[in-house]
């Protein structure tokens, strides 16, 4: 006997969430309200994020839960079990075996394909937020395009600090209408929103869905003279040697001495597997 | 010569009470038109009409658009006059805070409207920040400073630089020199005064203060319980007043 509905959420309330999805679908990058839950976790926690894949799964999806990278820290750890639990879906640590991927504040490295998609957890959706309180007024220049104020921001960092300094939640512009949120991924993985799989974000305190659909323009915001870069730590994997990922910065004692790490576990993993072996690494067992 | 501004029969009312009512004048390119009357005589309240923050309930505000020519500004679109607000308008604030964005930097603050119309540059924003922070009198090296470290005449300058950056051709003014003391008070007057002569510019400035009017306005209208009681060249109706409530509103101000 099953103590639960399939994934928890009762089916109108799904019907719901599948309906603020497709009309996120439709129009790239708006925010679409929709009547938020309460869920079995705190605000905070990715009840937006649960509440959209609870939505999207079925019982043959696969599912992974990735929390900055990785597949094995508290809220992943927990989000899994508790679509392991209600769901009985299969779940799964690799990125290529998964058909639905919930994150929190990272794009998996390995390259994403049209049968999966990918769900955000997002704190926060509205991008203007910091710079304009009142919720009548941002909404008012999402539709009027009024964007100028995104700039100021973006003015204000290079002003003080000589190069855009805001490194994650970087603003993007989306099929050239809606200024969006990403939600927190740092700015190295703004390039590859530009993806094949469906990106959905779902914000559950704000009680707000939006959406990318696959291989939409997805255009960071910036300056002529001071274009957009993703950085990210200059250093290889001390793990696996990768060059090319986004890398945790460890420390290791307190006489200075630290090293990086894949943010992505999976992906790490999987290179140190293929034999690519780092400065602190050690041979796949 | 087509009127900038053309305002028609324009009335706003708050529930039964008259916020102005029978309001209609015209206002040619490089005048500048002051509004006096005591508080309550909905000066504030016909000034918001006019710069499109309250739909007035009844009338027209025809303005001589840069790339349309002459539109109603009452019936025109959102975005339009939004637009509007932005590139051929300005409204100076009496408090700076209002008009201003305290958490942002000083050269934000005058760039803002810059990035608004969809400059992309920082260099080129930043030069003209620096341009119009020189322009009011406010040092280069406040450029990064924000307001909330600035006295209350900078801020005031820099509300003023911060409306005049995309070179509007009418400037709305509520009380602009409220709340400050005289000497600065002359300072602004000055700074303004030469703006306006210098970049041929518009404007209606609310005042209660009729050395402010004397000083800047060419033409005067004096507004009582929201009815337009008295019009006409500012010193003619200054030195000459008929009306029996602009008679009192002149020979009260104090003599030093």
């Amino acid at each position: 006997m099953n103590d639960y509905n399939f994934a928890y959420l009762d089916e109108q309330t799904k019907r719901m969430i599948r309906r603020a999805i497709l009309k996120g679908l439709a129009v790239p990058g708006y925010q679409v309200p929709f009547a938020s839950r309460e869920m079995p976790m705190p605000y905070g926690w990715g009840t937006g994020g649960v509440q959209v894949s609870a939505a999207t799964l079925t019982p043959d999806d696969r599912l992974k839960v990735i929390d900055q990278g990785a597949d094995d820290t508290t809220n992943a750890v927990s989000i899994r079990k508790f679509f392991e639990k209600t769901a009985g879906v299969d779940t799964t640590e690799e990125t290529a075996k998964a058909s639905v991927i919930q994150t929190r504040h990272r794009i998996p490295e390995a390259e994403l394909r049209e049968d999966q998609i990918l769900v955000y957890q997002v704190p926060i959706p509205e991008p203007l937020r910091f710079l304009e309180p009142r919720e009548t007024e941002t909404r008012t220049m999402h539709a009027l395009q009024e964007y100028g104020l995104m700039h100021v921001k973006l003015y204000e960092d290079i002003s003080q600090h000589g190069a855009i300094a805001t490194s994650y939640a970087y603003p993007v512009k989306v099929a050239d209408r809606y200024v969006m949120d990403p939600s927190p991924i740092p700015k190295f993985d703004n390039p590859k929103m530009e993806m094949a799989a469906i990106q959905l974000f779902g914000a559950g305190r704000e009680q707000r869905i939006y959406a990318v659909p696959p291989y939409t323009k997805v255009v960071s915001l910036d300056f002529e003279d001071y274009p957009f870069e993703a950085t990210k730590a200059d250093a290889p994997c001390d793990l696996c040697a990768a060059e090319d990922s986004y890398l945790d910065e460890v420390i290791l004692d307190d006489a200075g001495n630290r090293m990086f790490v894949c943010s992505d576990t999976d992906y790490c993993r999987s290179r140190r597997e293929a034999g690519h072996i780092g400065r602190l690494g050690t041979e796949a067992a | 010569m087509t009127p900038l501004l053309q305002v028609k029969d324009v009335a706003k009312m708050y529930g039964r009470r008259i916020g102005c009512t029978d309001v209609s004048f015209d206002l040619y390119p490089g005048e500048v038109m002051g509004i006096v009357g005591e508080s309550g005589s909905g000066k504030s309240t016909l000034l918001n009409c006019l710069a499109g923050h309250l739909e007035p309930d009844n009338g027209q505000v025809i303005f001589d658009t840069r790339a349309g020519g002459l539109a109603d500004t009452v019936t025109m679109s959102e975005p339009e006059r939004r637009m509007l607000g932005r590139t051929d308008w300005a409204f100076v604030h009496q408090h700076a805070r209002d008009g201003l964005r305290m958490s942002v930097s000083a050269g934000g603050n005058i760039g803002e409207r810059l990035m608004a119309v969809g400059d992309r540059h920082y260099g080129n924003i930043r030069e003209r920040a620096a341009d119009w922070l020189g322009r009011v009198e406010i040092s280069d090296n406040r450029i990064d400073d924000r307001p909330t470290a600035f006295s209350g005449g900078m801020q005031q300058r820099l509300q003023i630089a911060r409306n005049l950056v995309t070179g509007p051709r009418l400037v709305f003014m509520d009380e602009p020199t409220g709340g400050l003391d005289v000497s600065v008070q002359a300072r602004l007057l000055d700074l303004l005064r030469g703006l306006v002569r210098e970049m041929g510019l518009s404007a209606i400035i609310v005042t209660h203060d009729l050395a402010v009017v004397r000083l800047l306005a060419d033409r005067l209208m004096v507004m009582k319980d929201g009815h337009v009681v008295e019009t006409g060249l500012t010193d003619q109706v200054l030195d000459d007043p008929q009306h029996a409530y602009t008679q009192l509103l002149v020979s009260s101000v104090l003599q030093v």
